[in-house]
C-alpha cells in the first residue's frame, strides 16, 4: 500500500472531504469571504485620503495598493483556517482514525494543504471580482499580473504549514489565537497603509526586516508594473516554505508519537 | 423583597466576576489585542497627520479611543459566552429551579462585563500614557470615559448575553464578534468623519452607533469637553443598553418558558 498513486489517492479524498464541509458550511464559508472585504472596504473606502500624504506614489491608485494587502491576508488567512479544521478533526477523533489509514502519512498534510489552497483561490476570485467593480486598475503586464496571483497563492502555503504544525502538535481548537495571531502581527507590521518610504519611526525598522513587507511590496510592484523586491519576496516564500515545512513535518512526526 | 433581589443580583455578579478574573484566557486577548492594535495602527497610520485637516495631535492619541471600543466588543462575547457555557452545562435549568429572580440573573451576569471592561479601560489608559499620550480634559474626562465603558460594557454584555439566552450556544455568540468587528471598522475610527472621501463609507459610518461612541471618548482624549459629541455618544450607549437589556429580558422568558 505504499507507492504514489495510494498517495495522491489519500491527498485527493481529504482536500475533497475539507473542500466539500467547508462549502455546504455558510458559517464557515461567509467569514472566509467577507472577512477579507471588510478589511478591503475599511481601508480602500475609509482611508483613501491617505493617497494625498506627501511622498504617496502608487500609480494605479489607494484601492490597487489596498488590494494587494488584502490578496495576500485573505490567502495567508486561509491557510491559517485550514489549522482549525485539523484541529477540530483531532478533537473529534478523526484524525487519529486518518494517521492509521493514509499509506504515508505526509498525504494528510499535502492533502489539508490542497483544501487550504483550493479555498484561497475561491476567495481570491470573489475578492478581485469585488475589486474589479470599484475600480481597481493595473498597470502591469498579463505575466506581472499572473505573476501576483502565483505568489498571492503561495504565500497560502505558508500559512497553510504554519497552523497545520501547531494544530498537529496542540491538537485543539482552543490554540487557535496562536495559530492566528503571529501571522496577523507579521501583516500589521508591514506597510499596511502607506508604502514604506513613508513609515516613520519603530514601525520603519520592524518593516523594513519583516519578510510580509517583501511580499507586499513585490505585489504591489507587480500591480503597477514597476521594479520592486519581487525576487525578494519568491525568496521569502522559497525560505519561509522550507522554515514552516520542517515545521509541520516535525509537528507530523510529534503526533504520529503521541 | 428589594433587599433580596439586591442579594440575589450580587451574588451572580460575585460568581460572574470571578468567573471572569479566573479565565486569563478570555481576559488576555481582550487586553493585548485593542493594545497591539492601537501602537500598530498608531505606527502605520502616523503619516495620517500630516493630512490636511487632521486634528493638531498625534495620531496615537487620536487612536486611543478605539482600544475602548474594541475592549466593549470583547464584553459582548464573555458575558454571553459564559451564560451559553451555563445553558450548555444544565447550570441555568437547575438555576431556573430556584426561588432566582430572571432580573438578578441577567444584571448579575453583567457583573463580570463591568468588571473586564473596567479593568480592560485601566490597561488602556496605561498603555496610552506609556505611549505618551495626554488626556484633553484630565482627570475629570478618564472618569466620564469609565462611565462610558461601563455603559458600553452593559449594552454590548447584555446583546451578548440575549444572543446565549435565544440560541444557547457559545459558537453562536462568538459568531456576534465578527459582525461587531465590522461595524467597529466601518466607523471613524482611523479617520475624521470629514477626511473620509468616500461617500458610501461616509454615509455608513455616519449612520454606525459605534462612530459615535469613539467620537465622544476620542473628543474627551483629543478635543476637551465636546458637549454634543458626548451627548450622542452616551444617547447611542444608553439605547444600546436598554435594547440589550429588554432583548435579554425577552430571550429569558423564552429560555425559562422552554426549560
Amino acid at each position: 500500500m505504499t507507492g504514489f498513486a495510494p498517495w495522491l489517492t489519500a491527498v485527493r479524498g481529504i482536500a475533497y472531504r475539507q473542500s466539500s464541509s467547508f462549502f455546504k458550511n455558510p458559517a464557515l464559508v461567509l467569514p472566509s469571504l467577507l472577512f477579507p472585504m471588510l478589511f478591503f472596504a475599511a481601508f480602500a473606502g475609509g482611508l483613501s485620503d491617505l493617497s494625498r500624504i506627501p511622498g504617496f506614489d502608487y500609480a494605479p491608485g489607494y484601492t490597487s495598493f489596498q488590494y494587494v494587502f488584502v490578496l495576500f491576508q485573505s490567502s495567508m488567512f486561509g491557510g491559517i483556517f485550514i489549522g482549525f479544521a485539523v484541529a477540530r478533526d483531532f478533537e473529534t477523533g478523526f484524525a487519529r482514525r486518518l494517521m492509521l489509514a493514509v499509506p504515508n502519512r505526509s498525504a494528510i498534510l499535502c492533502g489539508y494543504g490542497l483544501a487550504a489552497l483550493i479555498r484561497s483561490a475561491v476567495t481570491i476570485v470573489f475578492v478581485t471580482i469585488v475589486a474589479l467593480i470599484v475600480g481597481v486598475t493595473s498597470l502591469g503586464s498579463p505575466g506581472e499580473i499572473a505573476m501576483l496571483y502565483v505568489l498571492a497563492l503561495t504565500s497560502n502555503i505558508l500559512g497553510s504549514l504554519w497552523a497545520l504544525g501547531i494544530a498537529l502538535r496542540f491538537q485543539t481548537l482552543s490554540v487557535a489565537p496562536l495559530m492566528q495571531i503571529p501571522f496577523f502581527i507579521l501583516l500589521f507590521l508591514a506597510p499596511v497603509y502607506v508604502p514604506l518610504q513613508l513609515l516613520t519611526g519603530w514601525i520603519r525598522h520592524v518593516a523594513d526586516v519583516n519578510p510580509v513587507t517583501f511580499l507586499l511590496e513585490g505585489g504591489r510592484a507587480l500591480l503597477a508594473g514597476t521594479t520592486g523586491p519581487i525576487v525578494t519576496a519568491w525568496l521569502v516564500i522559497l525560505i519561509g516554505g522550507i522554515v514552516l515545512g520542517t515545521w509541520s513535518l516535525t509537528s507530523l512526526r510529534a503526533a504520529e508519537r503521541r | 423583597m428589594g433587599a433580596a433581589l439586591s442579594q440575589q443580583i450580587f451574588a451572580i455578579s460575585d460568581r460572574s466576576v470571578r468567573r471572569t478574573l479566573r479565565q486569563p484566557a478570555a481576559i488576555i486577548p481582550a487586553i493585548v489585542f485593542p493594545i497591539m492594535l492601537l501602537f500598530v495602527s498608531a505606527g502605520g497610520l502616523q503619516a495620517a497627520e500630516n493630512l490636511p485637516g487632521f486634528p493638531e495631535v498625534s495620531y496615537f492619541d487620536f487612536a486611543l479611543a478605539v482600544t475602548f471600543m474594541q475592549g466593549a466588543i470583547f464584553a459582548t462575547g464573555g458575558a454571553g459566552t459564559d451564560l451559553a457555557t451555563d445553558i450548555e452545562s444544565g447550570f441555568l435549568s437547575r438555576l431556573s429551579l430556584t426561588p432566582m429572580s430572571g432580573a438578578a440573573l441577567v444584571l448579575g451576569q453583567l457583573g463580570g462585563s463591568i468588571a473586564l471592561g473596567i479593568f480592560q479601560a485601566t490597561c488602556y489608559f496605561a498603555a496610552g500614557l506609556i505611549g505618551g499620550a495626554t488626556i484633553a480634559t484630565g482627570i475629570a474626562g478618564v472618569v466620564v470615559i469609565y462611565l462610558l465603558v461601563i455603559l458600553m460594557a452593559i449594552g454590548f454584555g447584555s446583546l451578548g448575553i440575549a444572543a446565549a439566552l435565544r440560541t444557547g450556544s457559545g459558537e453562536a455568540v462568538q459568531g456576534l464578534f465578527p459582525l461587531l468587528f465590522v461595524l467597529l471598522f466601518l466607523s471613524t475610527i482611523n479617520l475624521p468623519l470629514d477626511l473620509i472621501p468616500i461617500t458610501w463609507f461616509r454615509w455608513v459610518a455616519t449612520a454606525n452607533p459605534i462612530t459615535y461612541l469613539v467620537d465622544a471618548a476620542r473628543s474627551l482624549i483629543i478635543t476637551g469637553w465636546d458637549g454634543p459629541a458626548l451627548l450622542a455618544g452616551f444617547l447611542v450607549a444608553l439605547t444600546i443598553a436598554i435594547v440589550g437589556v429588554l432583548a435579554s429580558a425577552v430571550a429569558l422568558r423564552g429560555r425559562l418558558q422552554r426549560t
